[in-house]
């Protein structure tokens, strides 16, 4: 069951623009995140981890894309692709900004569940 | 008559711990499974009653592993523990032999003097005087030890102590009054009759020479049963309870009971067993290398006990099982920190009263949700193979150790597939690491399907964490063998060719693979069969973490270094030509953390191997060439 | 009142230790240049040509020599500077061999060391054939072929920007300044040697920071149609016709992308030199987080050292091009003037 508001943010899909609205953007989940795992700041967006990805070998999954979204606030195409990581750490060792890339994927399915849930 | 009152207190407590620990027990076996409740009936007619007992009497009294780590805090334990036991089995023989009558209750041997003041004075009686005072000195020699701990742990060896509650301290004050009160009791009542040996009874002269010895005596009777009786009332409420709980823990674990995977009587039991020792704590290296302070086991444990919201805690550990090889109680603290982190999330509380005495305390058992899914992945139909060799992800990030394997496995003449060549599924031990062990089962059936559907005999991989989930969450046919075991097997069969290195070598065990898996010897004898092996300080069982691990979620890369440079140090102490390693994670992370060259064991065969002739190597290539023009 | 000319040690006879030798000596000092190599000329000694204009090395190699050249330089070759002290008279320097000698003031030029590609190992260098560095493409351009380890011509090169520099997992997070332009030159090059070969360089980002850099990589792209993809390759593999693969992610297509190439060539970023690292250690000298010497102040203060009579030069303080090498040596030159008049 969702919340009037928690349907309100995913309604906007239907007929969302194509430009990210960065001012009525969403940042709850940036900011979870953030709190959590701060070397989620650190990312320069390289693709490595994307590259090496076990899970991006099978499914659209990219996390170099997730944190991107998640920086301007566009959690919607998230919601699914979030939930496809096998935490298998093959991005850790790539990541040349030293991010901590599983527990961001971890902590951002987290946060995805509890802004649908309303909780965030 | 009247002045006997004091032992009121004595009895009081006596009898509230005996009915308590009786109900506790009931209830703790009436909350088992099945299957545990059987075992322990089997137990207790059969031999791991007996087993227990001569554990008891050596972990629980002489305290034989604390002892073997840190002698002087083990003899501040056994003092304390086999000395209270020998005063208390030889008191009640002296008061069943010298006292008026057979079968005493027990507060007649405890206040054994009291009753019998002339007590002593020929005979075997002195001699048997002697031997009572002696135990009385070497209990207190132990407890002086104890003090000095409690003020200054660094002198006793000990990085850190844990931290107290107020029910702690209570019953702490009422365990250290119990000996000098005793003490002092007997002493001035031997003064008071001119008897006692050499501690109690020149004690008792000296102070009774300046002291009315007879009207002060009473009063540290009554410090003495005051003490004993709050000791014994504290004891289900604090740290102190840890000690009735291990006697039944061992018989639990000596039955044949394990952990498991959920919250039960026996996590109970092993939570109440922990003496908060603080030995976990001095052995951790997220704590003398990183410098956390706040996650070690005792303080796992301990946040488990009073139901805290530990998740914090529970997350940022290593897994490295260092902690769980020296606990003295035998705690399985992986397996309890894997349950803790499959929980659902749990809100931080204080016990209300009712609830820190309850005598079986509910855990919550809500399981994680889900948040992964891998309905994605698309079944393969792999080709048919005797030998099937996964590199597993992280290897892909190594390539010299597949390059290495190929030119082994080529060698040796195995016909193999590579199971993950262009990329695998992972194997899900990270999964089941953060606790996510329903998620991990997709990715489990997945591999599953590939490795059956191939009908191979032997599956190999390089990765020690492949290696750990395949052999204990799968369901295989093929034996499932770590490279270094498998090339083993293909020396001892006699082939593989090798030369030997003129090189010394320190081999440093995986935490997966070595306290995970129990693999120590065969990388061993593969090293030493090729080069030089040197002994590193810490090694084996006691082996270090990396600091790479994937066990941990939440440790920050600047962190992990510290424990990897730490480690490294350690490792290359005796200046080796090369540091060997049988996991592709440590590799990475040493190969940052020190100067030394880092190799996995495969690569250190892969060139003991006989060199290609040029001729070969040469037909080879212009044979790739003529092949890729063709496909071009 | 002829005065006897000061002394000045110049430890490292690259680039920046050349020029700083030959304007003090134009100026009437005494010169002691010490390298610890066969001969001067330090890394430039390997290249074939240079970024922007792509003239000879030679051309500038063959300036330097003249340079250094001056009668009242003396050079000693083979020797390593291990150790400066400054005292009231001047500066002591210990050499190896446990020579020492006696300066008025000390210029340290001690470079840079390449970064050593076999410690990205999931590149592949040293394990697949066709992983070669661009120290190593240099070395062919000089010899004049370029060609894969099979002796074949290749028909596609990838060159891989970045490799190790601003990466966490080799402990460099600097950015070595020179390879995206070096990548780029390379990449003309190899359009020219061969018109048939396809070129690709992937960076991260593209850093044109100096004159004619940006024009160089427009360029490449107008006339040389050199090929750009911004990702980070993570990994290499060769496939069955022992070709490399590589992995990347094409992130403006936002979207993995796998690649068979002929040759990958690693742009191998600068460090600080091991040898410089040892004197500084040994002399007290301050290192920065990029281990790189720390001067007094990174705006005005940029060749002082902190410690009396020593002064650095060239790109043991940071990576740097040729020009602002020579730009550089020539201000401590100037710094040390002043110095020995105060
Ligand atoms: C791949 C690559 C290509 C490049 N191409 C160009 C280009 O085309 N154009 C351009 O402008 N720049 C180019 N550069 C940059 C150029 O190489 C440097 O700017 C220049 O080499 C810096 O000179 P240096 O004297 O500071 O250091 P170095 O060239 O490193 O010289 C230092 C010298 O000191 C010696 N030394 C070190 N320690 C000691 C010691 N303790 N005692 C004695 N001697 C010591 C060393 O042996 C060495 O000879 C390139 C750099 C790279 C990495
Ligand atoms: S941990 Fe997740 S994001 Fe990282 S490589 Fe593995 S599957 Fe991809
Ligand atoms: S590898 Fe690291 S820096 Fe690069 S995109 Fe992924 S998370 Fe960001
Ligand atoms: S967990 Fe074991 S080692 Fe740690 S404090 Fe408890 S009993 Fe001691
Ligand atoms: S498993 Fe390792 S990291 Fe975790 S608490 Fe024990 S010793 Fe420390
Ligand atoms: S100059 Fe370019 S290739 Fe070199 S480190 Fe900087 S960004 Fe990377």
């Amino acid at each position: 069951m969702m919340s009037a508001t928690g349907a309100n943010k995913f309604g906007f899909a239907i007929n969302r623009s194509r430009m990210i609205d960065y001012d009525s953007s969403d940042r709850k989940v940036r900011e979870y995140i953030t709190s959590r795992e701060p070397s989620f700041r650190l990312c320069f967006a390289c693709g490595g981890c994307t590259a090496t990805c076990t899970a991006g070998q099978h499914t659209s999954f990219n996390l170099r894309r997730m944190n991107t979204y998640i920086r301007r606030g566009e959690i919607e195409p998230l919601r699914e692709e979030v939930t496809r990581c096998m935490l298998c750490g093959k991005c850790l060792l790539v990541c040349p900004r030293g991010v901590n890339t599983r527990n961001v994927v971890a902590v951002a399915a987290e946060a995805i569940r509890k802004l649908e849930r309303n909780e965030l | 008559m009247n002045s006997d009152l004091f032992v009121i207190p004595f009895n009081l407590g006596l009898y509230f711990i005996l009915i308590y620990s009786v109900v506790r027990s009931v209830a703790w076996f009436r909350s088992l499974s099945r299957p545990d409740k059987l075992r322990l009936q089997r137990g207790f007619f059969g031999r791991p009653f007996m087993d227990s007992l001569r554990e008891i009497f050596m972990e629980s009294l002489l305290h034989r592993k604390i002892f073997r780590k840190n002698p002087v805090l083990g003899y501040m334990h056994m003092s304390l523990a086999f000395g209270w036991f020998l005063l208390i089995v030889f008191g009640t023989i002296e008061a069943d032999f010298f006292g008026e009558k057979h079968l005493n209750p027990p507060s007649h041997a405890i206040f054994f003097r009291w009753f019998n003041p002339e007590h002593g004075a020929e005979g075997l009686a002195r001699i048997y005087n002697v031997w009572m005072d002696f135990l009385l000195a070497f209990i207190l020699s132990g407890l002086l030890l104890a003090v000095i701990k409690r003020f200054t742990p660094r002198m006793m060896g000990m990085k850190k102590t844990t931290r107290h509650t107020w029910t702690d301290r209570l019953a702490l004050t009422s365990l250290w009054l119990i000996f000098p009160s005793r003490l002092l009791a007997e002493s001035f009542t031997c003064g008071a009759h001119g008897s006692g040996s050499f501690l109690t009874g020149n004690l008792g002269s000296a102070l009774a020479s300046f002291l009315p010895a007879a009207e002060i005596a009473p009063w540290f009777w009554w410090l003495y049963s005051i003490s004993l009786g709050t000791f014994f009332f504290m004891l289900p409420i604090s740290r102190y309870f840890h000690i009735p709980v291990e006697l039944f823990l061992i018989f639990m674990r000596n039955s044949g009971i394990t952990t498991g995977d959920r919250h039960s009587s026996y996590t109970e039991v092993q939570t109440h067993a922990c003496s908060s020792c603080g030995v976990c704590i001095s052995v951790c290296q997220m704590s003398y290398a990183a410098g956390i302070n706040d996650i070690q086991s005792a303080y796992f444990i301990k946040g488990l006990r009073n139901d805290r919201d530990i998740s914090a805690i529970t997350a940022n550990c290593l897994m490295c099982g260092r902690c769980e090889e020296v606990c003295p109680v035998g705690i399985e603290l992986g397996p309890m920190r894997l349950i803790e982190r499959r929980q659902g999330e749990r809100a931080d509380r204080t016990l209300s009263l009712p609830e820190r005495y309850s005598v079986m305390r509910k855990r919550s058992v809500t399981e994680k949700v889900p948040t992964q899914s891998y309905g994605y992945l698309v079944r393969e139909e792999p080709e048919k193979a005797e030998v099937l060799f996964f590199a597993g992800c992280m290897t892909h990030l190594t390539p010299s150790v597949i390059a290495a394997m190929k030119r082994i496995m080529e060698s040796a003449g195995v016909k193999y597939r590579f199971m993950d060549e262009k990329g695998g599924v992972c194997c899900g031990r990270p999964l089941m690491l953060a606790g996510r062990d329903r998620e991990a089962r997709e990715l489990i059936n997945h591999n599953s399907d590939i490795i059956w559907k191939s009908g191979a005999k032997i599956l190999v991989t390089s990765c020690p964490i492949c290696y750990k989930v395949f052999r204990e969450s799968y369901y295989l046919e093929a034996t499932v063998m770590h490279h270094s075991e498998f090339i083993n097997l293909l020396i001892e069969e006699g082939s593989l060719r090798l030369g030997y290195l003129h090189r010394k070598v320190v081999y440093h065990d995986p935490c997966e693979l070595g306290r995970g898996s129990g693999i120590y010897e065969e990388p061993r004898a593969v090293i030493s069969y090729v080069a030089e092996l040197l002994e590193a300080s810490q090694e084996r069982s006691m082996s270090l973490c990396c600091g790479g691990s994937l066990g941990n979620l939440t440790l920050a890369s600047g962190k992990k270094a510290m424990i990897a440079a730490d480690a490294a140090r350690i490792l290359t102490m005796s200046s080796p030509d090369e540091l060997i390693t049988a996991c592709p994670l440590c590799k990475k992370t040493f190969v940052q953390a020190t100067k030394t060259k880092v190799s996995d064991i495969a690569e250190l065969v892969a060139a003991a191997l006989p060199a290609p002739s040029k001729r070969v190597a040469r037909r080879r290539s212009a044979r790739a060439t003529v092949r890729a023009n063709d496909a071009g | 009142m002829k005065t006897v000319p000061k002394h000045v040690l110049v430890a490292g006879g690259g680039v920046a230790g050349m020029e700083a030798a030959g304007a003090l000596a134009e100026m009437g000092y005494r010169v002691t240049l010490v390298e610890k190599g066969d001969d001067p000329g330090g890394h430039l000694l390997q290249w074939h040509a240079l970024f922007p204009d792509r003239r000879p090395a030679d051309e500038v190699r063959s300036y330097l020599r003249k340079r250094a050249g001056h009668h009242n330089i003396n050079i000693i070759t083979r020797t390593t500077v291990e150790k400066v002290r400054h005292h009231p008279g001047g500066v002591r320097v210990i050499l190896s061999g446990g020579t020492e000698e006696e300066a008025d003031a000390v210029i340290v030029a001690t470079g840079f060391d390449l970064f050593d590609a076999h410690r990205k190992e999931e590149y592949g260098y040293g394990i697949y054939d066709n992983v070669i560095t661009s120290v190593d493409l240099e070395a062919m351009f000089n010899r004049g072929r370029l060609e894969k380890a099979d002796g074949t011509v290749p028909s596609r090169i990838g060159l891989i920007h970045c490799v190790g520099s601003r990466d966490e997992k080799v402990n460099n997070n600097h950015c070595s300044k020179v390879c995206c332009v070096t990548a780029v030159k390379q990449a003309i090059e190899i359009r020219q040697m061969l018109p048939s070969c396809e070129v690709f360089c992937f960076y991260m980002d593209m850093r044109m920071y100096g004159p004619y850099y940006e024009e160089l990589y427009r360029e490449s792209q107008e006339v040389h149609n050199v090929n750009f993809i911004r990702g980070k390759v993570s990994e290499a593999s060769v496939n069955i016709n022992n070709r490399l693969v590589i992995k990347v992610e094409d992130t403006l297509a936002g979207r993995p992308l796998k690649m068979e190439l002929d040759i990958m060539v690693l742009m191998v970023g600068m460090e600080m030199a091991e040898s410089g690292a040892k004197l500084a250690e040994a002399s007290g000298f301050r290192q920065g987080i990029n281990r790189f010497l720390e001067s007094g102040d990174h705006h005005y203060g940029n060749n002082l050292s902190g410690i009396k009579g020593v002064f650095y030069a060239g790109t043991c303080t940071a990576p740097m091009n040729i020009t602002d090498t020579i730009s550089h040596a020539r201000a401590a030159v100037a710094e040390t003037v002043r110095y020995l008049k105060a």
